[in-house]
């Protein structure tokens, strides 16, 4: 015998159900007076965070092609210095008008889900080397039996892209793209694949 | 505000044995969702391992009282007055403060105030289904609600969902992130439901029912049900020559 290790499993993932938005949207179910807000709703910045206004909007398609109307997506993102605001960031104190965290349902009608944020900066990974500037994703739905993690990348950061140790990690170079963002101006469309000939890279984070 | 100390090492890996796998074709809505290939399995990177602080002061007194938060006054939705608590814990089996807990279910016909929702039982005028609340210095939560109804649901063309409750979790990195659904002891329908037997491992199964709690009932008012939810554990830094970011 050895003494045991003691540690707790983590609780099973269970699927977010077609109903999501009454727990995490509900003003957006049509459940009003509840919660002022919807949290994580609305823009990612207010008058004074520094950086540049983006928008980011995409869709979230199954493998039939069809977007997805009833996903839950958040995003988490360092700040425009590449800091984030959190008590496990140890590199100084991140811009105080930057959450960096938003949540929005994809539209009921056509799926499509937008986030208004601004680019965050390069972020540093171990051994001196340097992630470039992402945003992370978290998507939920119906169907989905645990939340899926990926990441948005800029498409103007080729060189950075290209030092990214996270997008090195993926072996299959062809994949590399699908976390590429496309830009328009202001404007970055990423859109999630779930199955097919362009299935998104996900990770196991 | 909150005061845990910043902890700044990596989540342990998931066990991806014990969670449901992305296809589970007798659950027919994951057959077009779920991805097909291999996950890039990466240790956290600072990405994963920070994440936002919910502060106490953005909920309001009735967040966790689902029996008054929609009820118009002067009355309250109808059913079983129940009291759910617990506490959110990581895989090193402390508690987690300052957690973001959210959850939201059906009313106690098994019918959601939701657009889409076409099951014939009734609405209840007094009954929303949703509520938050965030954990304490300690990681205990609780809320008061109306246990939730079975109900049926398009799969196959006899399947009902045990009683549950949704939960959804934010600890202190963005890679706990966990969603999750509270079944409650006793429940038969439990062992027959396509959703919960997408969960591969027996036991991972029986960690999300809870138990009735007798010993937390309110008298004359309320019973209570108990539930853990355990969020990945997290390396510790102690035994880095040096600290990351450093
Ligand atoms: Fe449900």
């Amino acid at each position: 015998m050895v003494q045991p290790l003691g540690y707790l499993k983590e609780s099973a993932s269970q699927t977010a159900g077609p109903y999501v938005h009454i727990g995490c949207t509900p003003n957006f179910s049509g459940i009003e007076g509840v919660f002022e807000t919807d949290l994580g709703s609305g823009p990612l910045y207010n008058d004074k965070t520094k950086g540049e206004r983006i928008t980011v909007r995409g869709f979230v398609i199954d493998g039939s092609g069809t977007p997805l109307k009833d996903a839950l997506i958040e995003i988490w993102q360092a700040d425009a210095d590449g800091l984030y605001n959190s008590p496990s960031e140890t590199r100084g104190s991140a811009d105080p008008n930057f959450l960096g965290w938003g949540r929005t349902p994809g539209d009921m009608s056509t799926g499509e889900f937008v986030f208004e944020t601004i680019k965050p900066g390069k972020v540093p990974f171990k051994g001196g080397r340097w992630m470039a500037p992402h945003i992370t994703f978290w998507v939920v739905a119906r169907g989905i039996n645990i939340g899926l993690q990926t990441r948005m990348y800029f498409p103007e950061e080729e060189e950075a892209n290209a030092a990214d140790p996270v997008l090195g990690r993926i072996e299959h170079r062809v994949r590399v793209p699908t976390l590429i963002a496309k830009k328009d101006g202001n404007t970055y469309t990423f859109n999630i694949n779930l199955q097919g000939e362009n299935e998104t890279v996900f990770f196991d984070i | 505000m909150t005061n845990f100390q910043p902890e700044t090492g990596g989540f342990f890996a998931r066990d991806r044995e014990m969670h449901p796998p992305a296809y589970t074709p007798w659950y027919k809505t994951s057959v077009l969702r779920s991805p097909q290939r291999a996950l890039i399995s990466l240790e956290g990177t600072k990405s994963e391992i920070t994440g936002p602080v919910f502060g106490h002061n953005m909920l309001n007194e009735l967040d966790n009282d689902l029996i008054l938060n929609y009820a118009k006054p002067g009355e309250m939705p109808i059913g079983q007055r129940i009291l759910v608590h617990g506490r959110v814990l990581d895989e090193r089996g402390g508690g987690v403060p300052g957690a973001l807990v959210e959850f939201w279910q059906a009313n106690a016909g098994g019918r959601y105030r939701h657009k889409k929702e076409t099951y014939l039982a009734p609405l209840d005028p007094n009954f929303g289904g949703v509520g938050r609340t965030i954990t304490d210095e300690n990681g205990y939560y609780w809320f008061k609600t109306i246990k939730p109804g079975p109900y049926p649901w398009p799969n196959g063309v006899n399947d009902w969902r045990p009683a549950h409750i949704h939960f959804s979790i934010f600890g202190h990195g963005f890679a706990q992130r966990l969603i999750t659904q509270m079944y409650f002891e006793g429940d038969p329908l439990i062992w027959m439901c396509p959703i919960v037997k997408t969960i591969p491992d027996e036991e991972a199964i029986k960690r999300l029912v809870a138990p009735l709690d007798m010993n937390n009932t309110i008298p004359h008012d309320m019973r209570a049900y108990k539930f853990d939810i355990v969020l990945r554990g997290r390396r510790s830094t102690l035994f880095e020559n040096r600290k990351e970011g450093n």
